[in-house]
This record gives C-alpha cells, sequence and structure tokens, in this order.
C-alpha cells in the first residue's frame, strides 16, 4: 500500500500545483499548459482508483482534443501578457467580483454535496448495482449506460449534436466572390469539350466567350 | 527489497523493448531512404557499412556532434521540452502493443484507448516546439499540424470502434486472438484502406506532410532547431510511424498470428511474424512517400472531414447491424 500512497500523493500534488499555476502563470499558453498537466494527473489519478475506462478518456477528449482547441485559441489572440496583476495594480479589474461570485457559488456548492455525502448517507441512492471485481471497468460502465440509463445517454447526444450545429450556424458566413474547387465538375471533365477547333477567318478573328 | 526487485525487473523489460526499438527506428530510416531511392531509380544511402546500413549511426553521431543553438527571443524551457515530449510519447506507446500471446510489456485493460490516448497527445510536441520558437514559420507549421491530427483522430477512433465492434474487448491480446479464423483485413478491408491512409495523416508523411512542407513553411515546427533535438524530433516521428504500423497490424493484419496454422509456418515465432507485417505496412508507407505528390490544405481537411468521417460512420453502423441481425455480437 506504501507504493499505492507515495504515487496518489505525487499525482495530488502536481494536480493541485498545477491547477495553482492555470490561475496564476502571467503567461496564458502557459497556464494551458499547465491546465493540460492538471488534466493527465487527474487521469492517472482516475486509473489509479480503478476507472481506467473514464482516465483513459479523459485523455483523449480533453487532453487530446479540447485542450489542443484552448492552446489554438489562446496563440491565435495573441492575449498578451498580463502587465498588472489585480492585486498589485490600482484600478481594480471588473471581472473579479463576478469570478469571486461565481467561485463562492461552487465552494458552497461542493461543501453541500461532500458534507451530505460524509454525514447523511442516506441521502444519497446510489443505484443498485453490484460492482464485482470480475467485470472490467469498460464492461459495467458500457452495461449500466446502454441499459438503465440509454435515454439519458442519448438526449446527452443530442443535447451535444445540438450545440454542434449551433456553433456551425452561428459561425457560417455565405462569403460572396470566393472562387471555389468543384470537385465534381472537374473530375465530370472530357476531352471533347476541353478543346473545341475552330476554323479562323483571316482578319476577322473568334469571340471565345460568351 | 521486494520493490527493488521488482523495479530491476520491469527496468530490464523495458530496455529489453526499448533498444530493440530505437535500433529498428534507425533501421527503418534507412530503408525507408532506400526504398524512396529506389522507386526513383536511385541508388540511396549505399556507402557506409554493407548495403548502407550504418548509414542512420553516421547520421545520429553527426548530429550529437552538432552544436544546439537555442533562439534568443524562443521561449527557452518550453523550445527543450517539446523535442523530449515527442521522443517520450512515440516510446511510451510501444508499451502495450504484444509481440507473443505472452511476450507484452503491460497487458492493460484498455490497451487500445492507451495507443489512441498516447498518440493523440503527440501533437503536443509539435505544437510546443512550434510556439516555443517564436517565428513565422514553424508556428504555421505548428498549427497546420495541430488541425491536421485532430481532425484525422477521429476517423481513426471510429475505425477502432469497427474493430472493437468484432471484438468485444479493448485489450490488444484479445483483439489479436479474435482474429484466429479470420483477419479482419478481410470483412473491414475498406476501412483497413482508410486507417494506412489516416495514419500517414497522423504521422505527417507524405503526401499529407503540410506540416513541415519544406516549399512554403522552410521545414515546419523543425525550423529552429539543430543537432541532438532536431535528431530527437525526427527520432519520434519514425518512432510513432513504427507504432502506426505495429497498430495496424494488429488490427487488422493479425498481429502476432501466422497467416496460414500449417506445419512449416507456425513454427516460425509470433514476434517474427509481427515484424514481417510491420515491415509490410512501412514499405507501403515508404512506397506512397515516393509515388504520391503532397495535398493542398484545404483538400486534406475535406478528406479527412467530409469522406473518411462520413465512411467510417457508415460503415460503423453497417458492422454493428451485420452482428445483430446474424447474432455474431461477441459475448463478454
Amino acid at each position: 500500500m506504501i507504493a499505492h500512497a507515495i504515487f496518489f500523493y505525487i499525482f495530488s500534488i502536481i494536480a493541485v500545483i498545477s491547477a495553482i499555476m492555470v490561475t496564476v502563470s502571467k503567461n496564458t499558453v502557459h497556464s494551458v499548459f499547465f491546465l493540460i498537466l492538471d488534466f493527465i494527473s487527474i487521469s492517472c489519478l482516475f486509473i489509479m482508483i480503478g476507472a481506467e475506462f473514464l482516465g483513459m478518456i479523459m485523455l483523449i477528449v480533453y487532453v487530446g482534443a479540447v485542450a489542443v482547441l484552448f492552446l489554438f485559441v489562446v496563440m491565435m489572440l495573441n492575449v498578451a501578457q498580463q502587465k498588472n496583476q489585480w492585486f498589485i495594480s490600482k484600478e481594480s479589474s471588473g471581472h473579479i467580483p463576478v469570478g469571486l461570485i461565481i467561485s463562492v457559488i461552487i465552494f458552497f456548492e461542493l461543501i453541500i454535496v461532500i458534507g451530505g455525502w460524509k454525514y447523511k448517507p442516506e441521502l444519497f441512492n446510489p443505484s443498485n448495482l453490484l460492482i464485482t471485481n470480475d467485470v472490467s471497468n469498460t464492461h459495467s460502465l458500457g452495461q449500466i449506460l446502454y441499459t438503465d440509463y440509454i435515454h439519458v445517454f442519448q438526449i446527452s447526444g443530442m443535447v451535444l449534436l445540438v450545440a454542434m450545429i449551433g456553433a456551425i450556424v452561428l459561425t457560417f458566413r455565405q462569403r460572396e466572390g470566393v472562387k471555389k474547387q468543384s470537385y465534381l465538375k472537374q473530375i465530370s471533365r472530357e476531352r471533347t469539350e476541353g478543346v473545341e477547333v475552330l476554323e479562323v477567318a483571316s482578319n476577322k478573328g473568334v469571340k471565345i466567350d460568351d | 527489497m521486494e520493490y527493488l526487485n521488482i523495479i530491476f525487473q520491469e527496468t530490464y523489460k523495458i530496455l529489453f523493448l526499448l533498444v530493440p526499438v530505437l535500433v529498428s527506428v534507425a533501421m527503418i530510416v534507412w530503408l525507408d531512404r532506400r526504398v524512396w531511392a529506389f522507386v526513383q531509380k536511385r541508388q540511396g544511402p549505399n556507402v557506409v557499412g554493407p548495403f548502407g546500413l550504418l548509414q542512420s549511426l553516421a547520421d545520429a553521431l553527426k548530429y550529437i556532434f552538432k552544436e544546439i543553438i537555442i533562439p534568443a527571443s524562443s521561449n527557452k524551457v518550453i523550445f527543450i521540452l517539446a523535442p523530449i515530449i515527442t521522443m517520450t510519447l512515440a516510446l511510451t506507446a510501444w508499451a502495450v502493443i504484444p509481440f507473443s500471446e505472452n511476450n507484452v510489456l503491460a497487458n492493460i485493460n484498455v490497451g487500445i484507448l492507451y495507443i489512441f490516448a498516447v498518440s493523440s497527445l503527440g501533437v503536443y510536441g509539435i505544437i510546443m516546439g512550434g510556439w516555443a520558437s517564436n517565428s513565422k514559420y514553424p508556428f504555421l507549421g505548428a498549427i497546420r499540424s495541430a488541425a491536421q491530427m485532430v481532425s484525422y483522430e477521429v476517423s481513426i477512433g471510429i475505425i477502432i470502434i469497427n474493430v472493437l465492434l468484432c471484438v468485444g474487448s479493448l485489450n490488444l491480446s484479445d483483439i489479436v486472438i479474435a482474429q484466429e479464423n479470420m483477419w479482419f483485413v478481410i470483412p473491414l478491408f475498406p476501412m483497413f484502406v482508410i486507417f494506412f491512409i489516416s495514419a500517414l495523416a497522423e504521422t505527417n508523411r507524405p503526401p499529407f506532410d503540410l506540416p513541415e512542407a519544406e516549399a512554403e513553411l522552410v521545414a515546419g515546427y523543425q525550423t529552429e532547431y539543430s543537432g541532438m533535438m532536431y535528431a530527437m524530433f525526427w527520432l519520434g516521428e519514425y518512432a510513432n510511424i513504427l507504432l502506426m504500423c505495429a497498430l495496424g497490424s494488429i488490427l487488422f493484419l493479425g498481429g502476432w498470428l501466422s497467416p496460414i496454422d500449417l506445419f512449416p509456418f507456425n513454427l516460425i515465432p509470433g514476434a517474427i511474424w509481427l515484424i514481417f507485417k510491420i515491415l509490410f505496412l512501412f514499405i507501403l508507407f515508404a512506397l506512397v512517400k515516393a509515388i504520391v505528390p503532397r495535398y493542398r490544405y484545404d483538400q486534406l481537411m475535406r478528406l479527412g472531414w467530409k469522406i473518411f468521417l462520413p465512411l467510417s460512420l457508415t460503415y460503423v453502423v453497417l458492422t454493428a447491424s451485420y452482428l445483430f441481425y446474424f447474432n455474431l455480437l461477441p459475448t463478454i
């Protein structure tokens, strides 16, 4: 168990420190890199409690795709380095009250949930599924998701699809005067219509475009 | 004491896996250049050692002795970290590749997801290198490669789902054992073709080598790198290519299984079969590099999102309905 504890503390310390560094570091690109480190150490923690499927999906989805897009946006926007930190500068930023309110709300929510879970276990009704050790984490997840919770699962998929379509609709702009390749047109071109042989009368010329 | 013993054993195993992988990466670079040369009716590297086999070692020696130049305006920590990350990720993924039924370093439950996750992390080496160089061409190359790798991962993921539907397990050994009667390349041939092309794009190989398109971007994200750091990018890239070949042979070509289960063939150990399959796929990679011209960027994106994604999704539906209708779904 000692090795287990050592690994747990290593990963959790890295997770906490990198989470702090996300907010503290002055360079925005650095904070995204710390966010990635945070995701990775959290997925290591997931794997340590035996939820290997969740850990891997966390790596694939958050680190492999979402954080890449984060990085993309931060690099492309070229967010200037934060010169004046809010606790040093004289004029305070307008974002601080809003951020404080949200963080206080999140903090109290966490306290309510964890306190209830700890002191009133009957409030929480875990599903009557038996967790056995001979079925792997992936199999048991699939058996729950596609049987008892199939409707919720499908609805969440639909919500994600709607969000995706909404994002595309919002950013899609039909631009005028853009030259585009039409693959169908290019492929279906034939030799007979590509070249036309004309008799050119002397001193008259030919009218090509009509 | 017990822990020390375990650590020594595992280190020994890891070295026994990593050293051959690194040596074969060096050899594979030579093979790549030779195949490329033969297609173009040249000789290729043939001077150093027999058939030029030691060319890569000579190159590596040269890279070691070159000076490492770190640009003054670069972000130094990330600049140095980028090639290390590329190389480490390319090598860590080899931990779960099964060479025969019992010969695997880590036989984990979610092997295929692990490989997929590690290969999706590979984009960070490139994007960090490109950003930290603080220069235009590397940055453009990094942005290109990030978009490219993310979009082709989607189709690779869906192709993997196709295979998993036929297997019913995420373990790589189980995937190979499920192919004992028929390799998946036969029922899933269209998926094999799409996997091959997506692997080309995922590893930034020609015709999809836009991140390092030398005509437009000098050398893409590697422009500012020199000496051993450049060589590490390069080793990581080839280790990734080998990994993709190994993944293709495990998913579709039956891994360590021999093609015919008859007398002279089943005496050959499984690892040799796997190496043959990896080499076969790699020679295909090298041939494609030699004969296909580079794609334009919008064509690349169109191929990934508008052709491969719908095709592979349709094939998932087809495979699932076929398995369901004929009651062939794997039991757990």
